[in-house]
């Protein structure tokens, strides 16, 4: 029995050694490899600030935007039972299973001034195609179902118990919300920005086929690799990947610090 | 006045059906049941938390039926206590007083004495999850109390805590009935904290309300099977009724004392009526009947006999030291005896 164990913690060490493995050795390899004189130019080339700026900024919005229409629809998809609602968590979860390539076009399909929505849209001056606009547009479209599904297991785990003992101390449903369950779920809150972030900032097919231009960070070094090589594209995908772990490091801090005074 | 009439709630699976209830003002009333019955369902419908499908929910003759919670006062404390994690007991406590208008000075005065009645002031600081069971429980009701609630509804509040804190919690909770003078409507299915906490009570079963009475009532004259079967009847027997005689299985003949008008019903007695003794007893007790012991039931403080009479199965009582006394074991002839005054019929 002993040594059925020995064996089956020793293959579960081989399993993780081969993960670990697999994910860190092109990391590390693509972080040790530019020279760091290499950084230090990609730091100053104005292109690479530009679109990593960007992509930190249009994924920012696309999880602001997910904060602002997602939490009270995940409020809802945690709290109440309705018909159809197993479809509307179907719906929510297929931006994660759609190919990206197909999400670019999907949009494009609506936001072409081919169909009303475009044309509405034009006319009333907001640009989608080739814009920042497209690029969040497409961001939020990608990241808002990570957000969404946090969100809603963070309610979820909240008991309804608690909600209710608020409204019978004389807390509205409005007054319950922002003060029990908004503080109590603002941890996956907090996480459920960080998923929305990281996978806006890594989308690249859907967001070439809506906005090649204005680039943001994967499209330039999408392009630096076809025009120039890897030598070129690396520096700019290390300095991507510094500037998501401090972002992501402080955004865990601080999930980790409210987790805490929750608790 | 709690006054609840024709109350019916639709749930998906389950229904609290032609609910009717009294509850007079300063009452502790005890609402008992199985799991399932419904007992939170109404205690939820009560504070506003669930809308019934129809019926009435009166307070003080005010209908509140739909009344949203927050405009009902009525105070609600949780088996699991919900207490709110993210603040501290000052915090839970104070909760309530940001939705009433009560003037700073009341305000400090209500929490004074709420601290020091239920022993929480060296807690204020703390977070819940440094808690005790007893020391939430305290907090809970602190936090419901604080806003002088019209009512306070109790689901299964004894129910989470060790033996030790269960019996101080109990004196806490009759202390707290007494000083504050609320109604109180307590949820459980511990007849001990019933016994001891409640005046009346009401047993539910299936979402329908079985019985209601005062609690002794409720527990020496069951008027149903279930009821005799849920407040610990054991003895239940259908019986053939011959003038003053009950009849059991054609085999036995028990003397009830009074004259029956029916002819079939329900014989019950409970467990701790039957005297058991090694010789036939020459006491006041019309019904003796020669069984063999057959089975013996350890429940720690006491054990259950099983005696066979007629190859009619009796449940009997006895403390250890009978057992011991008697000398008490399977195959064991028994004589067991009891008064017509402990049968019910049902």
């Amino acid at each position: 029995m002993k040594r059925k164990k020995e064996i089956f913690y020793l293959v579960s060490l081989i399993s993780g050694i081969l993960i670990m493995f697999f994910i860190l050795l092109p990391l590390i390899k693509m972080i040790t490899q530019p020279s760091i004189s290499s950084l230090k130019e990609a730091i100053k080339d104005k292109e690479v600030i530009k679109a990593i700026s960007l992509s930190l900024y249009a994924s920012g919005m696309a999880a602001l935007i997910s904060l602002i229409i997602g939490t009270p629809f995940a409020f809802l998809l945690a709290r109440k039972d309705f018909i159809g609602k197993r479809f509307i968590e179907s719906v929510i979860d297929l931006p994660i299973v759609i190919p990206h390539p197909v999400v670019g076009i999907a949009i494009l399909s609506v936001v072409g001034k081919n169909y009303w929505l475009g044309e509405f849209l034009y006319k009333m001056g907001i640009k989608v195609m080739g814009s920042v606009t497209g690029i969040i547009t497409v961001l939020t479209f990608v990241g808002m179902p990570f957000y969404i599904n946090s969100v809603k297991d963070g309610f979820l785990s909240i008991s309804p118990r608690i909600e209710n003992i608020s409204r019978t101390l004389g807390a509205s449903m409005t007054q319950t919300f922002f003060r029990i369950t908004l503080p109590l779920a603002l941890k996956s809150m907090l996480v459920g920005i960080i998923m929305c972030i990281a996978r806006a900032i890594s989308e690249f097919g859907a967001v070439v086929i809506v906005a090649y231009h204005p680039m943001v960070a994967p499209v330039l070094i999408y392009e630096r690799f076809e025009a120039y090589g890897l030598k070129y594209s690396q520096p700019v995908a290390v300095l991507l990947i510094i500037v998501c772990l401090i972002l992501f490091f402080i955004l865990r801090i601080i999930s980790l610090t409210k987790k805490e005074k929750a608790l | 006045m709690i006054r609840i009439k024709d109350l019916s709630i639709q749930l998906a699976g389950f229904s609290l059906d032609d609910i009717n209830l009294n509850i007079l003002d300063g009452e502790f009333f005890a609402l008992m049941g199985p799991t399932g019955a419904g007992k939170t369902l109404l205690l939820e419908a009560i504070a506003g938390l669930i809308k019934p499908r129809r019926g009435k929910i009166e307070i003080d003759g005010k209908d509140v039926t739909y009344l949203p919670p927050e405009k009902r006062k009525i105070g609600i404390v949780y088996q699991d206590y919900a207490l709110f994690p993210h603040l501290t007991v000052l915090e839970n406590i104070r909760y309530g007083l940001h939705f009433h208008k009560i003037k700073k000075d009341e305000e400090k005065k209500r929490l004074n004495y709420l601290a020091d009645q239920l022993k929480i002031r060296p807690i204020l600081e703390r977070y819940p999850e440094n808690l005790s069971g007893g020391e939430k429980q305290r907090v809970a009701l602190a936090r419901a109390l604080i806003i002088n609630p019209k009512l306070l509804l109790l689901d299964e509040p004894l129910s989470a805590l060790d033996p030790v804190f269960r019996e101080e919690m109990k004196k806490e909770l009759k202390e707290v009935h007494k000083s504050h003078k609320i109604t109180f409507l307590m949820v459980s299915h511990d007849f001990s904290d019933v016994l001891s906490l409640a005046g009346k009570g009401a047993i539910m079963n299936q979402g329908r309300i079985e019985q209601i009475g005062d609690i002794s009532e409720i527990f020496q004259k069951p008027i149903s099977h279930f009821v005799a079967d849920f407040v610990g009847m054991k003895n239940l027997f259908k019986v053939s009724f011959k003038e003053t005689k009950a009849i059991i299985n054609d085999a036995i003949e028990v003397e009830t004392g009074k004259t029956l008008k029916n002819s079939y019903g329900y014989l019950a007695i409970r467990p701790e009526d039957i005297v058991i003794s090694k010789e036939k007893l020459t006491s006041s007790m019309r019904n003796n009947f020669k069984g063999v012991v057959k089975n013996i039931l350890n429940h720690g403080f006491y054990h259950e006999l099983h005696i066979e009479v007629e190859k009619i199965i009796f449940k009997a009582l006895v403390t250890k030291n009978s057992i011991i006394e008697l000398r008490l074991e399977k195959g064991t002839t028994v004589y067991l005896s009891f008064k017509a005054a402990s049968i019910h019929i049902l």
